[in-house]
């Protein structure tokens, strides 16, 4: 990722360590040192103070970010840093993101957040008409690539309608941003430093369940980790599964039992949805022969097609069943029927057996 | 800080002219709560309207002690419903998000008395009390609080999402802001039936900032639509106080153009006057704001205590000086429209009714597992649906 003229400049007078990390996206080494339990929020909230420390032209904003925001992902950031770059925004999310889009252009690192992913849609013409197109349209005179948009996305068990919600797949189709989205805490904190370090537009989906839920030893040191780099989280034989966020823990279980029943799966974490890693997935299906992709958004026209349609392509031949989509139902995101909508472990363990079998 | 003081002052503005009230009529009427309809009280509001760009009406509202009793009988109702969903919430009866609307009930009961059940209401998410002003029963609210089949949306919708086609009431919406576009296009299509109709379109003091509503009001003034946004100002978005988050809180001003009148909220008097004023405008004029300044006593939803951004000191001050309920009350004793033993046996009966709509509520069915599919398309659309995966049924959307 070659670094471009204006973003360096801003970096001119930072610390040497940061200079020369801030456009790698190699890893840097984790010592077993130094590590502290942390939640997903603790480990965003990390990862929010190491961005502002070591960059001065960092900013934080969103609904309600000053006082902590409402997962807590911002909680002393204020405090710390000054009203003067971590602050609060009016009820727009047009304006937020439009907002953000300025001031990444300025050469800037600016870290909106959209308090749910819900919400984003007012900002899409932002997203998908200015951000995406800036560098593009402009000859790359321009460039909005300080720019990184938070947001909380997927079930929560109770959320309904408008707390729920996982727009990835929206996003995905559009050429000139970055989607990502974090496992675990551990996880969240190297992709989110990395995102906020890239020089492109990204939009960083948290999944919210796990806010608390999801407990894990955490470097407390400024590292990275990288882009568009799917990771092999359990290897395995017979079927290849990819998905991300926390309909991982889901996919893991489901792979536990199916182990039990003699099946052996690979199970993959994408990270980055956009640009994605179609070579270790296609390395996978190479090794495995079966697909099966899984993830919250309903079937029809998630993200799943994509990455089926690519490993069709690349694969025909050595695919031995149809890739298996086992994903949210095609109805608007439900109420009291959340159980029934979700994807959950006993459906795709049925997908892995009939995918198996077939 | 010496904005926030002011703002706490404004807050709280004592129930003045209570003891200075005029009357045509004193009639030293037997106390029975079937109150007489015939007499007619003037009684004057809390504090005057405030207008921008437009006279703003007379303080001195018109009433009978049947209206007024009405009142208070409809407002402790909306209260203790509030209050009951509240428990059940505690109790995991209801899940999801709930907003409690107890404070503001002088809004959804004064707008009511000035006009008709073709004349349209829609609001965003804080909807049970204006659901229940709009002719829903208690237990059609509870059933679809706790997500049964017998609610007002089927259990499909929950807290967020009342409805009630036949008598106006366009809901109940999620995304803050969305509603008044909406809005704004009820009302062309009743200036477009000529049916002397109109639409309130409600929103919040945080929504006051989306730039949709900009976009509607320009529409509504271009075209002239009987349309009348109201800004339920209870002064803070959530968890921001209006002053840190808008440039001008004054929210009956920022139409610009569009004509605007501030109301004191928590006086039902107040509202119903500011409510017919602005339909008799709308009809003849096209777009008026009206500001209802008001107050929540419960935090935004039932996942925020409510006491992070502000004072206990502040909720119990407004509680005490502005409550919509106490000022009726204190209307109804000093005209002598009934006694203490009277309201209390209405409250007691309000109290009953609650407590028997939640139990049939508790014993209704959850929705058939079926409705999960049913009204995404149009009946008989015939998209096909897969589930989750290839195994199960493949059907055709009903």
């Amino acid at each position: 990722m070659a670094a471009t003229g204006t973003m360096r400049r801003s970096f001119g007078s930072l610390a040497f360590s940061i200079s020369k990390r801030a456009f790698s996206t190699s890893p840097s080494p984790v010592d077993a040192n130094g590590l502290k339990s942390m939640n997903l929020f603790s480990a965003i909230n990390h990862a929010l103070q190491i961005a502002l420390e070591s960059d001065p032209r960092a900013y934080v904003f969103g609904e309600d970010v000053s006082f902590g925001g409402v997962f807590r992902c911002t909680t002393g950031l204020a405090d710390r840093f000054g009203k003067g770059r971590v602050f609060n925004t009016p009820l727009c999310e047009q304006g937020i993101v439009g907002f953000g889009i300025g001031l990444a252009a300025m050469g800037n690192r600016a870290i909106a957040e959209i308090q749910f992913a819900d919400y984003i849609y007012p900002a899409f013409d932002q997203i998908v008409n200015e951000a995406a197109k800036f560098r593009y349209r402009s000859g790359n005179q321009f460039n909005c690539g300080g720019l990184t948009i938070r947001a909380p996305y997927g079930a929560v068990g109770h959320g309904g309608h408008y707390h729920s919600q996982s727009p990835e797949s929206f996003f995905c189709h559009v050429p000139g941003i970055k989607v990502v989205i974090p496992r675990s805490p551990k996880q969240a904190k190297g992709l989110l430093l990395s995102c906020i370090r890239d020089p492109n537009p990204i939009v960083f989906f948290e999944p919210k369940w796990l806010y608390r839920l999801a407990v894990e030893e955490v470097p407390e040191h400024d590292y990275m980790l990288p882009l568009s780099e799917a990771e092999v989280i359990r290897q395995g034989t017979d079927i290849t599964l990819v998905g991300w966020g926390a309909q991982l823990a889901v996919m893991e279980q489901a792979c536990s039992d199916a182990e039990k029943e003699g099946i052996s799966c690979e199970l993959i974490d994408l990270r980055t949805l956009l640009p994605w890693d179609k070579e270790t997935v296609e390395a996978s299906v190479r090794k495995t022969g079966r697909l099966l992709v899984s993830h919250e958004a309903p079937v029809t026209g998630g993200f799943g097609a994509e990455i089926s349609a690519s490993m069709v392509e690349r694969c025909f031949l050595r695919l031995e069943a149809p890739v298996a989509r086992v994903c949210g139902l095609d109805t608007p995101f439900p109420l009291v029927f959340e159980p029934f909508y979700m994807p959950t472990k006993n459906k795709i363990l049925d997908a892995i057996k009939s995918t198996v079998n077939y | 800080m010496a904005l926030s003081t002011s703002l706490r002052s404004n807050l709280i503005k004592p129930l003045t002219a209570l003891t200075a009230l005029s009357s045509t009529h004193r009639l030293r009427s037997p106390f029975s709560s079937s109150a007489d309809d015939a007499t007619v009280l003037t009684i004057e509001t809390s504090v005057p309207f405030i207008g921008h760009n437009c006279e703003p009406p007379s303080r001195n509202v018109e009433t009978t002690p049947k209206e007024l009793l009405g009142f208070f009988h409809d407002m402790a109702l909306m209260r203790r419903m509030e209050i009951a969903s509240d428990s059940l919430y505690k109790s995991k009866l209801i899940r999801g998000f709930c907003h409690l609307y107890d404070g503001q009930e002088a809004v959804a009961v004064g707008m009511e008395a000035a006009i008709t059940r073709r004349d349209c209401i829609i609001t965003a998410y804080r909807d049970h009390c204006i659901y229940l002003g709009r002719g829903g029963t208690l237990f059609e609210c509870f059933s679809e609080l706790m997500g049964r089949q017998s609610g007002c949306s089927k259990g499909k919708g929950g807290s967020m999402h009342f409805y009630k086609k036949e008598n106006g009431f366009y809901g109940g919406h999620g995304i803050v802001g969305a509603q008044i576009p909406l809005g704004c296009g009820l009302a062309f299509a009743q200036k477009y039936s000529k049916d002397e109709t109109v639409t309130f379109a409600m929103y919040g003091d945080g929504a006051a900032n989306q730039g949709q509503l900009f976009e509607a009001l320009n529409m509504a003034a271009l075209w002239d639509l009987p349309a009348i946004l109201v800004c339920e100002n209870n002064h803070y978005g959530m968890g921001t106080a209006e002053w840190r988050a808008a440039k001008s809180p004054a929210y009956y001003k920022r139409g610009d153009y569009v004509p605007g009148l501030k109301v004191d909220g928590m006086d039902v008097l107040a509202v119903k006057q500011a409510c017919r004023f602005a339909k008799e405008h709308a009809l003849k004029n096209g777009p008026i704001i009206l500001e209802m300044d008001t107050y929540r006593y419960h935090g935004h939803s039932m996942s925020d205590p409510g006491s992070t951004y502000r004072t206990r000191d502040e909720i119990s001050g407004v509680r005490q000086e502005r409550d919509p309920i106490e000022r009726v009350r204190k209307l109804i004793l000093s005209h002598e429209l009934s006694n203490e033993a009277e309201l209390k046996s209405i409250e007691k009966e309000i109290r009953g009714q609650v407590d028997d709509a939640i139990a049939q509520a508790k014993e209704s069915p959850m929705p058939d597992p079926s409705e999960l599919f049913t009204n995404v398309y149009v009946k008989g659309f015939g998209i096909e649906v897969a589930g989750a995966d290839r195994k199960e049924v493949r059907g055709v959307l009903p």
